[in-house]
């Protein structure tokens, strides 16, 4: 796997620029739609494990919820650094409230609050269960920004940069190849960081249940 | 069952009476909003003066005063139970839904009491134009129903929690900054005089983000209040 992800990162500096008008800063897509991507796959494994807390009140199910959550936070931040490096060579400012970057700033600050809210509470269940509900109402909002605030505030996102209106890829083969190479290594580096980060909880939760 | 949502709705009702007679004998809520929307609205035109701002600008303002009026006072209704511990006695009374439609509509009214109050003096005080009035207490009215929907979830969960007041608003902003952009923008065009087309999408936004957010926090609720 480091392998894998080596021979990614070095492609995709050495191969030619995968888009001509925006020139070498181009290559920072191989890397920020990925963040993106693992971001909603990690936030969503977060609901979803929220849900089933609701449902079973089993605390490992909570435990879970956190590890993605956080996860989910840090790809969601460097999707936001690298999407605002972007914006700046781009369109000329870093930050421009166009609709995705409303919407990743909501979920920054849905996962803050998450987290803000954790740490006021102190009984395990109950921070479990308000945090579970929390994340599931704040994020019942996002649909709401993705279709309605694009009505309102026009996009600059590129609507093609990957397929194109009738669905066939817009990118050359050596781009499409190392773009999903790196879309499929985040993914799996991220479900590796999930379960290192899991074994870490259950053994701390070990290590506690020894010193009671 | 018309048996049981009869009881529904006058368990509800009893639950909202109660808090309406408590509100009454210490005005605390009340007092709280309409004095933090009177003063933040009188900062604001007072650093302003009558100099004329876009319509743009009076909408962002307006929600402004009327989002933090509303975390003021809107997270009182669970923590008066937490703090004077009849939450429990609450809890063996009256099933959830009951408790939280009448929590809500308490929130509902507190909140309108208020806009009623603080609408007519904005536009005194910045000399907003009123072109479309019957649209603007439309979009002022779903504004009331979404900021309460949302909020008061999130006022049961605060209460629950150690430090109340600064979470609130942190809690609540995520939730409401969809609802805030466009009811700034609908309240915008109201002002513009803007003809219907061009915000009937706000409009169904805000109808819809009301229906969502008062269903998605009853059915929520229960997590919160059994814990």
């Amino acid at each position: 796997m480091f392998l894998a992800m080596s021979a990614v990162i070095v492609f995709s500096f050495i191969t030619p620029m995968p888009q001509q008008q925006i020139g070498e800063a181009s290559r920072i897509f191989y890397y920020h739609i990925p963040q993106a991507w693992i971001c909603v796959i990690a936030f969503a494994m977060s609901m979803i494990y929220s849900i089933r807390y609701l449902k079973s009140k089993d605390l490992v199910e909570d435990d879970k919820a956190v590890v993605a959550a956080k996860l989910g936070f840090v790809f969601c931040i460097l999707a936001t650094i690298t999407g605002s490096i972007f914006a700046k060579v781009t369109w000329g400012s870093f930050w421009n409230w166009d609709p995705r970057e409303t919407s990743i700033f909501i979920l920054l600050l849905i996962y803050g609050a998450y987290f803000a809210l954790r740490g006021a509470v102190e009984v395990e269940e109950k921070k479990a269960s308000l945090a579970a509900v929390y994340s599931i109402f704040a994020f019942i909002t996002v649909p709401f920004l993705i279709f309605v605030v694009p009505r309102i505030v026009p996009s600059l996102h590129p609507e093609d940069s990957i397929v194109d209106q009738n669905l066939e890829f817009t990118m050359g083969p050596v781009v499409r190849t190392i773009f999903f190479s790196s879309l499929a290594l985040f993914t799996v580096v991220y479900f590796w960081m999930y379960s290192l980060a899991r074994r870490v909880q259950i053994l701390e939760r070990k290590q506690l249940e020894l010193e009671d | 069952m018309p048996s049981r949502s009869a009881g529904l709705v006058s368990k509800s009702f009893a639950v909202f009476a109660k808090d309406i007679r408590l509100e009454l004998r210490t005005r605390y809520a009340l007092n709280a909003i309409l004095m933090f929307g009177i003063t933040t609205l009188a900062v604001v035109s007072f650093s302003l003066g009558q100099s004329g701002l876009s319509p743009k600008l009076l909408a962002a303002l307006f929600w402004v005063i009327m989002f933090f009026s509303a975390m003021s006072g809107l997270a009182q209704v669970f923590i008066r139970e937490e703090e004077t511990g009849t939450a429990l006695a609450l809890k063996l009374t009256a099933d959830p839904d009951c408790i939280y439609i009448g929590k809500l509509v308490f929130n509902f009214v507190l909140l309108s009491t208020m806009t009623a109050i603080v609408t007519p003096l904005f536009f005194v005080f910045t000399d907003a134009p009123v072109d479309n009035l019957p649209w603007f207490l439309a979009v002022l009215a779903l504004g009331v129903v979404g900021l309460c929907g949302a909020t008061t979830l999130v006022a049961s969960i605060i209460a629950k929690a150690s430090v109340k007041g600064a979470l609130f608003s942190v809690l609540s902003f995520p939730i409401l900054m969809p609802l805030l952009i466009s009811l700034v923008s609908a309240t915008q065009k109201t002002l513009e005089n803007a003809p219907f087309g061009e915000f009937s999408a706000e409009l169904q936004f805000l109808v819809a983000y009301a229906v969502v957010m008062v269903t998605a926090s009853i059915m929520l609720f229960k997590f919160v209040w059994q814990e």
